[in-house]
């Protein structure tokens, strides 16, 4: 298998306190279905656990599904431990109920494109494709 | 093409692997599953030192409980200080080829323990229970120097065992609504079981399953008919210890007496009598020289999937080949060859 017919191996988490896992499960069977390994971990991961599973699953990108308002933490919080761990190249993106204003905060810091409510898993997917593609090229 | 950039980055990886860092591990496995170019000298690199893990494998249908299990007997090994690594396997869609993979829900208290490492695998396309590959990938596990090794399959039908060439001790989990008697006589998943469990064993059905277990295990011991043999359709004593993958493992006629469990992976029920028995496995593999034998049986598979792997490449990478094959296609339309004479054109040249 050449380097750009490799699957695309993608984390999809619930980090925090908040229960609602509709999206997250909507977003996993989104990506699943667009050819993407999908490694799905459930509720109330830290983001100890969520970057501890990304290492030793050795994927490409994070996806965390944040409606608790708290994103301004656990975004970056992430990104950080990632790069500590020596996974720097890991896309760490994701979606909730976030003002536009914290989205463009966010990605100052690291963190790649976020969406809100609404998104079409298309595009998602599209944006995932397009990073993947491109981070091979580099 | 293992160029020189390849060789160092192959170098420093192993260097990484060997110093113990995580991320070295989980790059090696994904340079295995993936069949990166040069997997196979990083994989000779790693795996000098041979096998030293005890590889347990969970197998069994979809829903019987086997990741909760697993994720119980690593509780239990962590217990006993023992460093787990665990593998995974989870379906790929044939349609999309991609795959949702989550074992890891039943694990989530395993997960920031850093003597647990967990790794899912998806199947892509592999129809044994495991993916092509998982069987390089727990050697790597292995070799990354975790004691215990517990690996667990795509939830399976009657006929998925490749467990039985890539663990130690293969237990089968099943639940009081896999069936009765009947199906537990049938052939194929009820013969490679080391153990047996009867999980969500609270429910109805639960020791009518175990019993009736238990009862098909004494007619296949020999008790109670004429031809002990007769069931494999050979002789016993025939039946080559190389040939383990498609036959019964040495159970019955070399004194191990397999037990059948009851458990509720919800509420640990059981659990420490299942940790008990995999205990007792083991100390049997090594006194039998049953693990020696296993071990060698994977070992000389594994060098036949290499040789069939790279002759296949061989083969099909071969400009040659593939345009004698194109010739050969033409023939077969008009009717001047068959696949057969054209096939045999091929092997000659290949095997010149």
């Amino acid at each position: 298998m050449t380097d750009s017919q490799r699957r695309v191996r993608v984390l999809v988490a619930k980090p925090g306190l908040d229960g609602h896992d509709r999206g997250a499960k909507v977003i996993a069977s989104a990506f699943r279905d667009a050819g993407f390994e999908v490694i799905y971990t459930g509720l109330h991961q830290t983001p100890e656990m969520i970057v501890s599973a990304a290492v030793q699953e050795d994927v490409d990108v994070v996806a965390m599904s944040v409606l608790s308002g708290a994103h301004m933490t656990l975004f970056p919080r992430v990104k950080e431990l990632l790069d500590e761990a020596g996974a720097d190249h890991v896309l760490v993106t994701g979606g909730g109920i976030i003002p536009e204003a914290d989205m463009e905060a966010l990605e100052a810091r690291g963190v790649g494109r976020l969406f809100g409510p609404g998104t079409r898993t298309t595009d998602a997917i599209a944006y995932v494709k397009e990073w993947f593609a491109q981070r091979e090229t580099v | 093409m293992p160029d020189s950039s390849a060789q160092s980055t192959t170098a420093d990886l192993a260097k990484r692997f060997r110093a113990g860092q995580v991320a070295a591990l989980a790059r090696a496995i994904s340079i295995a599953e993936d069949q990166r170019p040069g997997f196979e000298e990083l994989l000779h690199e790693l795996l000098t030192a041979g096998p030293t893990a005890s590889r347990v494998g969970m197998t069994g249908p979809p829903g019987a409980g086997k990741s909760s299990l697993v994720a119980h007997v690593a509780h239990a090994y962590r217990a006993q200080e023992e460093r787990v690594g665990i593998v995974a396997v989870d379906p790929t869609s044939p349609f999309s080829g991609g795959a949702l993979l989550g074992d890891r829900i039943r694990m989530n208290d395993l997960a920031t323990d850093a003597g647990i490492f967990i790794r899912s695998m998806a199947t892509r396309g592999s129809l044994g229970g495991l993916a092509a590959t998982t069987k390089e990938v727990l050697d790597l596990v292995d070799a990354f120097g975790f004691e215990r090794v517990l690996v667990e399959t795509v939830g399976v039908g009657q006929t998925e065992l490749e467990i039985t060439a890539a663990a130690d001790t293969v237990v089968v989990v099943l639940v009081p609504e896999s069936g009765d008697a009947v199906q537990a006589m049938k052939a194929g998943l009820m013969e490679i079981a080391d153990i047996f469990v009867v999980n969500k064993a609270d429910r109805p059905g639960a020791p009518r399953l175990a019993k009736e277990i238990r009862q098909a295990l004494h007619l296949r011991a020999g008790h109670g008919v004429q031809e002990p043999s007769g069931h494999h359709g050979v002789d016993l004593t025939q039946v080559a210890r190389d040939a383990r993958p498609t036959s019964t493992p040495a159970v019955d006629s070399e004194g191990w007496d397999i037990p059948v469990l009851e458990t509720n992976a919800l509420d640990g029920t059981g659990v420490e009598a299942l940790v008990e028995a995999l205990g007792r496995h083991r100390a049997w593999l090594d006194s039998s020289g049953e693990l020696d034998a296993r071990r060698r049986d994977r070992a000389r598979g594994r060098v036949r999937d290499v040789v069939e792997r790279e002759m296949r490449r061989a083969a099909w990478s071969s400009m040659k080949l593939q345009a004698a094959l194109d010739e050969g296609v033409d023939r077969i339309a008009t009717g001047a060859a068959t696949p057969y004479s054209v096939a045999r054109e091929l092997l000659a040249q290949l095997l010149r």
